[in-house]
């Protein structure tokens, strides 16, 4: 008997009232670092949301671990082994960085309050400012150490280096790694190529509400001509690769 | 120009209040009260009923804007449950000193006060648990439907008492040992006031220790921010709304019970307290505890002083007062001093 993949998407189909925004997302990942990129408009975050259930799928399955979990309330979703990291942050204004941490703590878990801080000592010296207080990077440190308090198998990132200075992206590369090898599953969706690539080994392109292609490290970024059919980018972004186009290694979804 | 408009409010409401306290400093001579630099006395003891007043509203609002911040429900039954608890108390005070009329303050101990201050408000939380519970559980997020809902719970409801309870106002005895009177600038002044004011002081810190020190208080916090995200992160947002209805409905519950042992209890107390709530809650801001105690001292402050400050022929107007000074805070602050938008 094969074990069952940590996540299989298959089908997924949702959107909001008569527009459908998913057409028809199959996906299958171990415990590794997917990206997941894309224009805008072409549904990466409506598939976050109806992963963790904020949006509850129309149609298609989600299976974590093999169970079926769609159209579970987003809290029977949080506590069977997924976390987000919405866009946006969407931090507890009025609650400070310990409070963010205090309120999910439980005894037993594997990551603490004090893990959090260790692995973005940022945090630490911010314990007591406000989560409307404080900079973007600092905000994304503290979604990304909310979601881990959940101990999670699989963390949800929706768009985390948006608005971030490299030093930041830096630093949450390095914790997407740092979770890989703890054996945390990540999912990140990305429109910034060069964050995603650096995050995840292996990249889907999300065209329309469906997968359309995969690739492996990153092959994308020496490929402006897929970068622009994909992403709509120019050739040219800052891209310091030869933009030879010999390996052709798209396989279609 | 433009600048000037926008800060035209704050100019209005700055005036406004700086005319108010040349008044009542100087020019009131023509009140019941006088100047406050001719009869400081008079002045204290007003001040202090604004003080202690506001201790009542703010147990009773607090738990209305508490409901409102976390489940945007505007619960129309807070004043009934004011009532209820009211009414409870009464008969359990009744029962245990054995004897329905000319109950004497002497007779009674802190503990035939306390006892059914509890049993008042835990029938209250309890009350207020089953409405959401059975009715507005199921139209979560539809905000005018609850009101509605609320609205016509409050009607039965005040039928039901005034069948249970009759037409009679009733009153609450307060316990003998807090009634006494002291003197203040040459006034006497009842410590029942003060024994209110304290109440409503250790129900405030209760609050505060609970919101801010406990994890289930967070959770209430984050909420108010943001409910979906605390469901994102695994909570079970509807055990989460049920206790904050039970506190809610408690907090209505012991500011029923303060409020029948000061000023009795009977039929129509119910919607006044609504509204009292309402006023307090839309002058701090709804959802906002720290909205809710600056509301009731600045709405205490207005009804404590308006009938002593008016000229004597205009004391009548002294409710229309309370309107002005809704207007002038939403003039400066449209969602009210802690409020923000939805």
């Amino acid at each position: 008997m094969t074990e069952a993949p940590l996540l299989e998407v298959r089908g997924l189909r949702a959107g909001y009232g008569a527009s459908v925004v998913l057409e028809d997302v199959d996906l299958r990942m171990g415990v590794e670092a997917v990206g997941v990129i894309g224009r805008n408009g072409m549904g990466k975050t409506t598939l976050c949301d109806s992963l963790v259930g904020f949006l509850p799928p129309s149609g298609g399955r989600v299976l974590l671990h093999g169970k079926p979990i769609e159209g579970r309330t987003p809290e029977k979703i949080a506590r069977s082994g997924i976390a987000y990291v919405p866009q946006g942050r969407r931090l507890f204004t009025s609650l400070t960085v310990d409070e963010h941490l205090a309120m999910l703590s439980r005894r037993g878990r594997r990551w603490t309050a004090p893990d959090v801080y260790k692995l973005f000592p940022r945090l630490a010296e911010r314990k007591r400012h406000r989560g409307g207080d404080l900079s973007g990077g600092e905000q994304q440190m503290l979604a990304f150490g909310r979601a881990l308090l959940l101990d999670a198998d699989l963390i949800v990132m929706d768009e985390p280096s948006e608005g971030l200075a490299p030093a930041i992206v830096d630093v949450l590369v390095d914790a997407v790694h740092h979770l890989v090898d703890e054996g945390v599953a990540v999912l990140v969706v990305e429109q910034n190529l060069r964050a995603a690539v650096r995050m995840a080994p292996r990249q889907l392109v999300m065209v329309s509400g469906r997968i359309e292609a995969e690739f492996a490290g990153d092959e994308l970024l020496d490929r402006p001509d897929l970068q622009q059919q994909y992403l709509g980018v120019g050739a040219a972004t800052g891209d310091d690769a030869p933009t030879d186009a010999q390996k052709a290694g798209t396989t279609d979804a | 120009m433009t600048a000037t408009r926008r800060r035209l409010p704050a100019l209005v409401t700055a005036a406004v209040a700086a005319a108010a306290v040349a008044w009542v400093l100087f020019l009131a001579a023509d009140t019941p009260a006088g100047t406050a630099l001719d009869n400081p006395g008079t002045f204290m003891v007003t001040a202090l009923d604004a003080v202690t007043f506001a201790g009542l509203l703010f147990v009773a609002a607090s738990g209305f804007t508490l409901i409102f911040g976390l489940m945007r429900t505007v619960n129309m039954a807070h004043g009934s449950l004011f009532l209820l608890a009211a009414y409870v108390a009464i008969g359990v005070q009744q029962a245990m000193l054995g004897k329905t009329r000319n109950i004497e303050p002497s007779e009674v101990s802190l503990v035939d006060w306390l006892v059914p201050m509890l049993v008042g408000a835990t029938v209250a939380a309890l009350a207020g648990m089953v409405i959401q519970q059975v009715f507005l559980q199921w139209n979560e997020g539809q905000e005018l439907r609850q009101a509605l809902i609320t609205l016509a719970i409050t009607v039965v409801l005040a039928d039901q008492m005034l069948r249970e309870f009759g037409g009679l106002a009733q009153r609450m005895v307060w316990p003998g040992s807090v009634t006494h009177f002291i003197e203040i600038f040459g006034q006497r002044y009842a410590t029942t006031r003060l024994f209110m004011l304290g109440v409503a002081v250790v129900i405030g810190v209760l609050l505060w220790l609970w919101l801010n020190k406990t994890r289930l208080g967070l959770v209430v916090r984050a909420g108010v921010d943001d409910r979906q995200m605390v469901r994102g992160l695994g909570i079970n947002i509807r055990v989460v709304f049920a206790v904050v209805f039970f506190a809610g409905a408690f907090l209505a519950g012991v500011g029923g019970v303060l409020g029948a042992s000061f000023s009795g209890a009977a039929p129509g107390t119910d919607g006044s307290w609504l509204l009292n709530s309402l006023v307090v809650v839309i002058i701090g801001g709804l959802g906002s505890i720290k909205g809710a105690a600056a509301g009731s001292l600045l709405y205490g402050t207005v009804v404590a002083f308006s009938p002593a400050y008016l000229p004597t022929q205009y004391s009548y107007y002294a409710i229309i007062l309370t309107f002005g000074l809704l207007a002038l805070v939403l003039a400066v602050r449209p969602y009210g001093l802690y409020g923000r938008p939805a």
